[in-house]
């Protein structure tokens, strides 16, 4: 079986980074953008932070109250857009949000992204998955303005 | 006392519907309740055999609908023990309901420096519209200390009244610790004191025998579809000379009349001058065929079966080491986390064994002042629950570590 179908494995990477999430906590630093989001139908409500410089994303931070999946989803996004090309992480936002919605996507990209490719069958969890990824998204084009 | 197997028959969605590959446990009832058979079969009757307009025509089919409509309103003022039928206005829910006495009666009656008393277990329907009225007209919102366990007492709402008082609004039974007001003490000490009280009766009416002759309580909102009946249909009961007061908050067909192009308007009287426009038809008959269903069951059986079946579920759950319940000898909702789970994370857990739960703040948004925990699960039974469902729900309690498995699930 390929590992990445384990889900035993998968499991231990999103409570591996919802017990240990990466990135968290804000900053007190200007030169940071931030965007609070927060679901209307649950709990879920980070604030999230990018620091860009140029055309590279330089730092992520986050922090608030979230679930297990948003929490990790969250973490895992901010690993692997951290020193990308606002278009190298917008490429694997697209490819996430494609697993999420059950397109194709390329999962190389992903890397422990991949975790939350069962998001559909919990239909009720997507906004928890997507919900740092679209503040990442939003802090991206509000920087292209 | 019913026999619960033989009434579940009565539920087409209690017979097959699957959920997440498991026969559903509906335990979110608080949210809304399951319609049997005759409920819908009443609102086919009249979608199919006499869809026409209520207080209209000058043909038969009209003046059937009318009997229909009214006869509804009939059965709500026996069920409820209103004096008498004009008490009853039809509205499309609890939340509709209770805006139209914030709007109606407390914007006109209120003065700047009048004080509006609620508590920080209210839902968000009998908070925000106080919150707006207390904004325009420049009264004061204070609050009703609850208890230590969350419960509203005599007590405490003579401690909070004062001569500035004028509206209590309370919930008969809260949504989310499930306590039952002492409603006959508190309306009997607020009107001495010149204070009126307005009931937010959505948890306690489907569950409890209402008597609003017995309670004096002046103003009482409730929905349809939290006891068997259609969505988008409710009930303000207001004692009658408070309703004259009342101003509708909505105008057009139907609730005048006479006008002029003057704008000289002749408003009917109460309940018809509050329900313009065409009104929710098949709801309104559909609500009293779900009154109907419910008397024939006994409101005191039904209060009885579902305290029943709430201490079975309470021992089962206290027996559990990872369980927190926060409103152990409530007797509504039940309150409690998995322990070291985030509620919506182990909503999902329930969702998988097809096990409907709540999650969430329950729109009773300042609830988390008082239980300092910013979230909770719900489970809220009905007289359709068996005690066989709630042990399928405490073996998933006890799997809370593995929330995860849900999602993967």
């Amino acid at each position: 079986m390929h590992s990445l179908d384990n889900p035993q494995i998968l499991r231990e990477i999103i409570m591996d980074h919802y017990e240990n999430p990466r990135n968290r906590g804000l900053v007190e630093d200007d030169s940071y953008k931030k965007v609070n989001m927060n679901s209307d139908t649950c709990i879920d409500d980070l604030d999230i932070q990018v620091k860009f410089d140029g055309d590279v994303i330089e730092d992520v931070r986050y922090d608030g109250e979230a679930c297990a999946i948003c929490t990790s989803s969250t973490s895992i996004m901010s690993e692997l857009v951290i020193g990308k090309t606002k278009e190298e992480a917008m490429e694997i936002v697209e490819n996430y949000m494609n697993m999420i919605y059950e397109k194709d996507y390329d999962e190389d990209l992903l890397e422990e992204a991949i975790a939350f490719k069962n998001t559909h069958k919990q239909a009720n969890r997507i906004k928890c998955a997507t919900l740092g990824w679209n503040g990442l998204v939003k802090l991206i084009e509000e920087s292209e303005e | 006392m019913f026999d619960v197997n033989e009434i579940r028959k009565d539920f087409p969605m209690l017979n097959g519907k699957m959920m997440h590959g498991q026969p559903l446990i509906y335990f979110d009832n608080g949210a809304t309740t399951l319609k049997p058979q005759m409920v819908i079969d009443t609102v086919c009757d009249y979608l199919t055999n006499y869809s026409g307009n209520a207080h209209r025509g000058d043909y038969d089919l009209s003046h059937e609908v009318d009997e229909q409509y009214e006869n509804a309103r009939e059965i709500v003022k026996n069920f409820i023990n209103a004096k008498r039928k004009e008490e009853i206005v039809f509205t499309s829910g609890s939340t509709d309901s209770l805006n139209l006495v914030a709007y109606g009666y407390g914007k006109t009656h209120l003065h700047a420096g009048d004080e509006i008393l609620l508590t920080v277990a209210e839902h968000a329907s009998n908070t925000l519209p106080w919150f707006d009225i207390a904004n325009e007209v420049g009264a004061v919102i204070r609050y009703i200390e609850l208890d230590e366990q969350g419960r509203l007492t005599l007590d405490n709402v003579k401690k909070a009244m004062s001569d500035q008082t004028k509206i209590l609004a309370i919930a008969e039974v809260t949504n989310v610790l499930g306590y039952k007001a002492p409603m006959k003490d508190i309306c009997a000490y607020a009107h001495e004191h010149g204070a009126i009280v307005v009931a937010d009766g959505a948890q306690s009416v489907p569950h409890q025998k209402t008597d609003v002759i017995e309670t004096d309580v002046d103003f009482l909102a409730f929905s349809g579809h939290k006891m068997c009946g259609p969505t988008g249909v409710g009930v303000l009961y207001g004692k009658y000379d408070l309703l004259c007061e009342t101003k509708p908050t909505r105008l057009g067909g139907g609730s005048n009349s006479r006008y002029n192009s003057c704008g000289v308007v002749t408003l009917k009287n109460p309940p018809y001058k509050f329900e313009a426009g065409t009104p929710n038809i098949e709801g309104v008959i559909g609500l009293g065929s779900a009154i109907t269903y419910v008397s024939s069951l006994n409101m005191n059986d039904i209060e009885a079966y579902e305290n029943e079946l709430r201490a079975y579920c309470i021992e089962k759950m206290k027996a559990l080491d990872n369980v927190d319940i926060y409103n152990i000898d409530s007797t509504g909702a039940i309150a409690f986390n998995i322990k070291g789970v985030f509620s919506q994370d182990a909503a999902s857990l329930f969702n998988t064994y097809g096990i409907a739960v709540r999650a969430g703040q329950h729109c009773a948004k300042i609830l988390d002042e008082f239980l300092h925990v910013s979230s909770t699960l719900r489970v809220s039974f009905y007289f359709y629950n068996t005690k066989e469902e709630i042990d399928q729900f405490i073996e998933v309690c006890k799997k809370g570590d593995d929330f995860l498995d849900a999602f993967f699930g």
